[in-house]
């Protein structure tokens, strides 16, 4: 648990520094914070050896720091510095890296296939390499990942299957988005499905553990569920991540839905209310995932170390990103003042 | 006819709003309709604004079929980047049902999504792409710069008997920005065209027809051409002109397809100098389409483009080279002036 609550330290001050940054204005476009996520990509990813792959979405950072990216570069990417991971091209949501065989998308869905494609070149490297593929739950739902996972059945490729279950497609309820459930059409592709509490990075990790052995011996892809709650919603900013803690925004989106509910013509009355309610309840369900300090991954995984333990990571973690940040920051405001410009 | 003022995306509520109240079967479909079109949700119920998954194939895909069975469906992707993963529903579908049934059957259906970029999203989240779009025979594209037309075109779009792809600049429909967290702090800047994210708007509404190009202002020396905020760059780029005692005239296309070809050749032949504005990509696209309108027109204008040569970086300073800007513009402007005459 040490190493692996170290790791998640360190993608918490990564997480948090880049949405500091992004609150200054330093990140300019959207930010998909990994806070909530740090227990399934430190499990996951501790099992992972020189040649494996990974294939991530837009919230790909988490992975890439337990990975080992190099931090300056992380942050010089997402402050779009020449020397960040990508040159600055990339941002958040391209993060990319040959020599760690990372590479990230800004498309639902697309770590599938490509995770697929890192599955097959391992399996012809015949090293026993392995392909790891995060994405959401909301991701289910589109036919590139669903063909993806079919694929990767029949073809017994050599890919774990992350899916980090927070339980929201954007700002809708995935549970009503998606029919049969996450686990129940895996399962139907042909994947063995391994159900994981996210927050538990000692059970991620355990879980983690079988599905990799299972790839490397070449007894084909898995199905990883692990659930979530992340705090700051969809991305930095989220609309109705906001309206929770916004009192005076609340009103001011209120007020049009209550004069929809009498204008005329319209659907009938308990079909407004209804609607009404849905997004009242929505709200609330955010608010939900928002709060509730208790159930933090960090804190759980604290409380199986000695507390001087557990304070020490905690300050070598934020120590590394302090650090990290400072260079990167330091970079383009050197760069920023040479050139006469931002 | 009274104006009113709104802002771009209001105006299209508004329209939306209008069009559903008057026709039952106007239906909403898309990803977080029911949050983002949460007025129409309330007023018109859930049997009318259906929160999809993240399927964009089988989305559009539906429209397509209810459409074929009399619904009137707007159905959003979100981004307009995300028309990738269910290009097949409009090439080789959508598009193709006029043709392929001997003009018999018609799909009535408006593809709403957020385009362009300028607030630092990349190359995957940031593109144009109606000129890959408009090259498709059967599928209309417009493109709105104010929020008069963008209400107009969205009536416009849901009167036309085939498959509009109706797309929303984000610098202009303020929830989308909004929408990516730019209003959740006040520490990041955009370039947004003031008179293109807020403006008079007719009441009552009064639909656009497709394919009818606006002259935004009238010039003898040169003419712009563009569509959404590369309008409002040429505005910009025209003013500055003007102190130097050119008059150049912008033509603000507003639809992709159908193109309004007699005003881009009425206008050539006026100026005899050209230049296109344009935000999607430079090959193969709406650039080069008008090269060889003004060609086929047999006239001698000389031409110039300015568009969006590679994938868009993330970075904001990268970002605004590649992106058609008033210095390009400008530029691209007074080469054709010194070559031309």
């Amino acid at each position: 648990v040490p190493a692996l609550y170290a790791q998640m330290c360190r993608i918490r001050e990564v997480e948090q520094a880049a949405t500091a940054l992004w609150e200054r204005g330093l990140i300019s476009g959207e930010l998909h914070s990994g806070l909530g996520e740090e227990a399934i990509a430190a499990g996951v990813v501790a099992h992972l050896r020189d040649g494996d792959a990974l294939s991530l979405d837009y919230r790909g950072t988490p992975p890439l720091v337990a990975r080992g990216v190099d931090l300056p570069a992380l942050f010089g990417e997402l402050l779009g510095s020449p020397d960040g991971l990508c040159g600055g091209r990339g941002g958040h949501m391209h993060l990319m890296s040959r020599p760690l065989r990372a590479a990230s998308s800004g498309i639902v869905g697309a770590p599938g296939p490509l995770g697929c494609g890192f599955g097959l070149a391992a399996r012809r490297a015949g090293r026993g390499d392995i392909a790891v593929a995060f994405f959401g739950d909301g991701a289910l739902n589109e036919g590139m990942l669903m063909e993806a996972l079919n694929l990767a059945s029949v073809w017994r490729l050599p890919v774990v299957f992350v899916c980090k279950d927070n339980r929201w497609a954007v700002t809708t309820r995935s549970s009503r988005l998606t029919g049969g459930g996450l686990a129940g059409r895996a399962r139907g592709l042909g994947l063995p499905v391994l159900r994981v509490d996210g927050g538990d990075v000692r059970a991620v990790a355990r879980v983690a553990g079988r599905a990799v052995r299972r790839a490397r011996a070449g007894r084909g892809p898995t199905f990883v569920l692990a659930t979530c709650r992340r705090p700051q919603g969809h991305m930095a900013g989220d609309p109705l991540a906001r309206l929770t803690g916004a009192a005076d925004e609340l009103a001011r989106e209120v007020r049009p839905l209550l004069a929809a509910v009498r204008a005329r013509p319209g659907a009938p009355l308990p079909a407004r209310i209804r609607a009404l309610t849905g997004i009242g309840l929505r709200i609330a369900l955010v608010a939900l995932d928002v709060s509730g300090r208790r159930r933090d991954p960090l804190r759980r995984a604290a409380r199986r170390l000695p507390a001087a333990d557990a304070a020490r990571l905690a300050e070598e973690a934020r120590a590394e990103v302090a650090a990290a940040v400072g260079k990167a920051v330091g970079a383009t405001l050197d760069r920023a003042e040479a050139t006469g410009g931002g | 006819v009274a104006d009113r003022v709104l802002g771009f995306a209001a105006a299209i509520d508004l329209a939306l709003t209008e069009a559903m109240a008057a026709d039952e079967r106007v239906v909403v479909l898309g990803e977080d309709v029911r949050t983002m079109r949460r007025a129409q949700y309330v007023r018109f119920g859930g049997e009318r604004v259906l929160d999809a998954p993240i399927s964009e194939a089988a989305l559009l895909g539906t429209a397509l079929g209810s459409a074929m069975l009399g619904l009137r469906p707007v159905v959003e992707i979100m981004f307009v980047d995300f028309v990738g993963v269910a290009l097949d529903q409009l090439l080789n579908h959508a598009a193709k049902l006029d043709a392929l049934s001997g003009g018999r059957w018609t799909a009535p259906i408006v593809v709403r999504a957020a385009c362009g970029g300028g607030y630092g999203d990349a190359g995957q989240h940031e593109q144009a792409l109606w000129g890959l779009l408009a090259g498709i025979p059967g599928l209309s594209v417009v493109v709105p710069s104010a929020p008069a037309d963008a209400a107009g075109l969205f009536l416009g779009a849901l009167a036309d008997p085939g498959p509009v792809v109706f797309l929303e600049h984000k610098l202009l429909a303020d929830y989308w920005l909004d929408y990516v967290g730019g209003s959740a702090r006040s520490t990041v800047s955009f370039d947004i065209p003031a008179d293109g994210a807020r403006g008079p708007v007719p009441d009552p509404l009064e639909p656009v027809p497709l394919g009818r190009a606006a002259l935004r202002r009238d010039g003898t020396d040169v003419a712009l051409v563009s569509l959404g905020v590369g309008v409002h760059r040429c505005l910009t780029v025209a003013e500055r002109l003007a102190a130097e005692g050119v008059e150049a005239a912008v033509l603000d296309l507003r639809s992709v397809a159908p193109l309004d070809r007699a005003a881009v050749t009425d206008l050539g032949r006026r100026t005899r100098r050209v230049v296109v504005v344009d935000e999607d990509y430079l090959r193969g696209g709406l650039s080069g389409e008008i090269a060889a309108v003004l060609a086929e027109d047999g006239g001698s204008t000389s031409f110039a483009r300015v568009a969006t040569e590679t994938t868009i970086p993330y970075a904001r300073h990268l970002e605004e080279q590649v992106l058609p800007g008033v210095d390009r513009i400008l530029a691209a402007v007074r080469g054709l002036l010194g070559t031309g005459g």
